[in-house]
């Protein structure tokens, strides 16, 4: 047993290893204070918080629906909401454009009766962002909310508060775990989205060119500036997986010993 | 849990091992011949492939068609190829300066640019001057690949200054995004427009503008099978070979 999750331990150890063994340390700071390392970086940012946020919106209400109504298809909707963790991203971008592109089943009204083109906007790469992304944050919540006692929400019904109140005061507090744990996902998945942001949003600096995807043209050219940002960005999703699983999860049993 | 199944999981590793090892010493006239050629060579090479085939019932042709900056790094990060093609000379400097290549490059093809719009040319794009209209949506290649570099040359020759909205990886990208109806225009191949058949139109560039780009071709150092790689270089440069290329559009070296 141990034997084999040390084999799994090194299998994902050993590519973080290899890239910290060809990484350029004498030139690192070079690359990453170079403009359009930032630039990529702060449209990563921005974007794939965004895209959490609308997955937290949208996702909340999704996952209270598939876990506690009934209704015919039940099963079929949650498939359908969950297809794009599966999909292919190639595939994930141009479905995104067969619906909201300029020829798009709903893009083409956009664009003749507004004049506005989604695809190769910023607001493009959020779209791919939370197309791919929510179904993390959908599971996680709703696995909670399946495994949660409904007597408190119950009760708090009983003694007059509204059907939001109760969720919000009541239930949203005893998920509040899985609903970080499903964020941050989604965080991660939005952060490392590659394939369907470069189908259907196009790649240019500062408008839609994020971290994943500059980190691919870079490797063209510039290998060892490749490695330091996919170091950059591995930094940045490690220390938000680490603090948040701390914060959250991680050592609640021994802190409640100890104190 | 016992680790009953390791042993069965090491003979598993070690049996595909050695069975890859035996393929790798087989004859040397024979066998699979791993081309890595420029994704703009695909639909021309795919048909080289067969006919190389059909004339030498031994060799088998195995393809991976990429960037060639895509290529070029697996190529320096030991990727096992017989023969690499480039779309042009400057990545083929790349291979030669790491000394990575057994033969020395020898052109086998040309191709030139042309302006890629939608089927029927809806926007009635007729020069170059036209991808510069503010309302027009252009899509160009990063300038790390070869159709980047040739359109950043052609706009800089022409003196034309455009803002594209995105910068695609590879000139697929480009076709694609064409071809869906999402960009008006791209600056892509001759080859490329030709691909697309009846789903993009193309707009010629004239000569004086316009940028050639060379195919140099080698066999790599690490070539298993050199000897079929060079028989496979001799048929593309053969008669029979240039007719395959020049049907897809490209022209003689």
């Amino acid at each position: 047993m141990l034997a084999l999750a040390i084999v799994a331990i090194s299998f994902f150890a050993l590519p973080l290893i290899g890239l910290i063994w060809r990484a350029p340390w004498s030139k690192a700071w070079t690359y990453l204070s170079d403009h359009a390392a930032l630039t990529a970086l702060r449209l990563s940012l921005h974007t794939s918080l965004w895209a959490t946020a609308l997955s937290v919106l949208f996702g909340v209400p999704l996952a209270w629906l598939l876990a506690r109504t009934q209704f015919p298809g039940r099963s079929a909707v949650r498939a359908l909401c969950t297809l794009s963790m599966v999909l292919p991203p190639v595939v994930g971008g141009v479905a995104l454009f067969f619906a909201l592109g300029r020829r798009g089943l709903v893009g083409q009204w956009l664009y003749r009766w507004f004049d506005y083109q989604l695809p190769f906007t910023t607001a493009a790469v959020v779209v791919a962002q939370t197309f791919v992304a929510m179904p993390f944050l959908v599971i996680t919540v709703e696995a909670a909310l399946r495994q949660l006692d409904t007597a408190p929400e119950d009760a708090a019904r009983t003694l007059g508060a509204s059907r939001w109140y109760g969720f919000r005061r009541v239930t949203l507090p005893a998920i509040r775990p899985a609903l970080v744990a499903g964020a941050v996902l989604s965080w991660a998945r939005a952060l490392g989205e590659f394939g369907a942001t470069i189908t259907f949003a196009g790649s240019y600096p500062g408008t839609t060119q994020t971290m994943p995807l500059a980190v691919y043209l870079a490797r063209e050219t510039n290998p060892e500036q490749a490695i330091v940002l996919s170091l950059l960005m591995i930094a940045i999703s490690f220390t938000v997986l680490v603090t948040l699983r701390d914060r959250w999860f991680g050592n609640r049993h021994d802190t409640a010993v100890l104190s | 849990m016992r680790l009953r199944a390791l042993p069965l999981i090491v003979a598993l590793a070690l049996i595909s091992i050695t069975t890859a090892a035996c393929n790798d010493s087989s004859d040397a006239h024979s066998g699979d011949v791993v081309v890595f050629a420029a994704s703009s060579l695909t639909a021309a090479f795919t048909e080289m492939g067969t006919a190389f085939n059909a004339a030498n019932p031994d060799a088998h042709i195995t393809f991976n068609f990429a960037g060639s900056a895509d290529l070029v790094t697996q190529l320096t990060e030991g990727a096992p190829a017989d023969v690499f093609v480039s779309a042009d000379d400057s990545n083929m400097k790349k291979v030669t300066a790491a000394a990575l290549n057994a033969s020395d490059p020898v052109p086998i093809a040309k191709n030139t640019f042309a302006i890629i719009v939608g089927k029927g040319n809806p926007k009635g794009i007729t020069s170059l001057a036209d991808l510069a209209k503010s309302d027009l949506v252009v899509v160009l290649c990063a300038e790390t690949v070869p159709c980047g570099k040739g359109a950043a040359k052609i706009l800089a020759n022409a003196a034309i200054a455009i803002t594209p909205k995105s910068l695609e990886d590879k000139v697929k990208g480009v076709v694609s995004k064409v071809t869906a109806g999402e960009a008006d225009a791209g600056i892509v191949f001759v080859t490329d427009v030709k691909a697309a058949g009846d789903t993009a139109a193309g707009v010629d560039i004239p000569a004086d503008v316009n940028v050639i780009s060379n195919y140099p071709i080698v066999v790599t150092k690490e070539a298993k099978h050199a000897t079929a790689a060079q028989a496979f270089i001799d048929f593309v440069a053969s008669a029979p070979g240039q007719a395959i290329l020049a049907k897809y559009g490209f022209l003689a070296p």
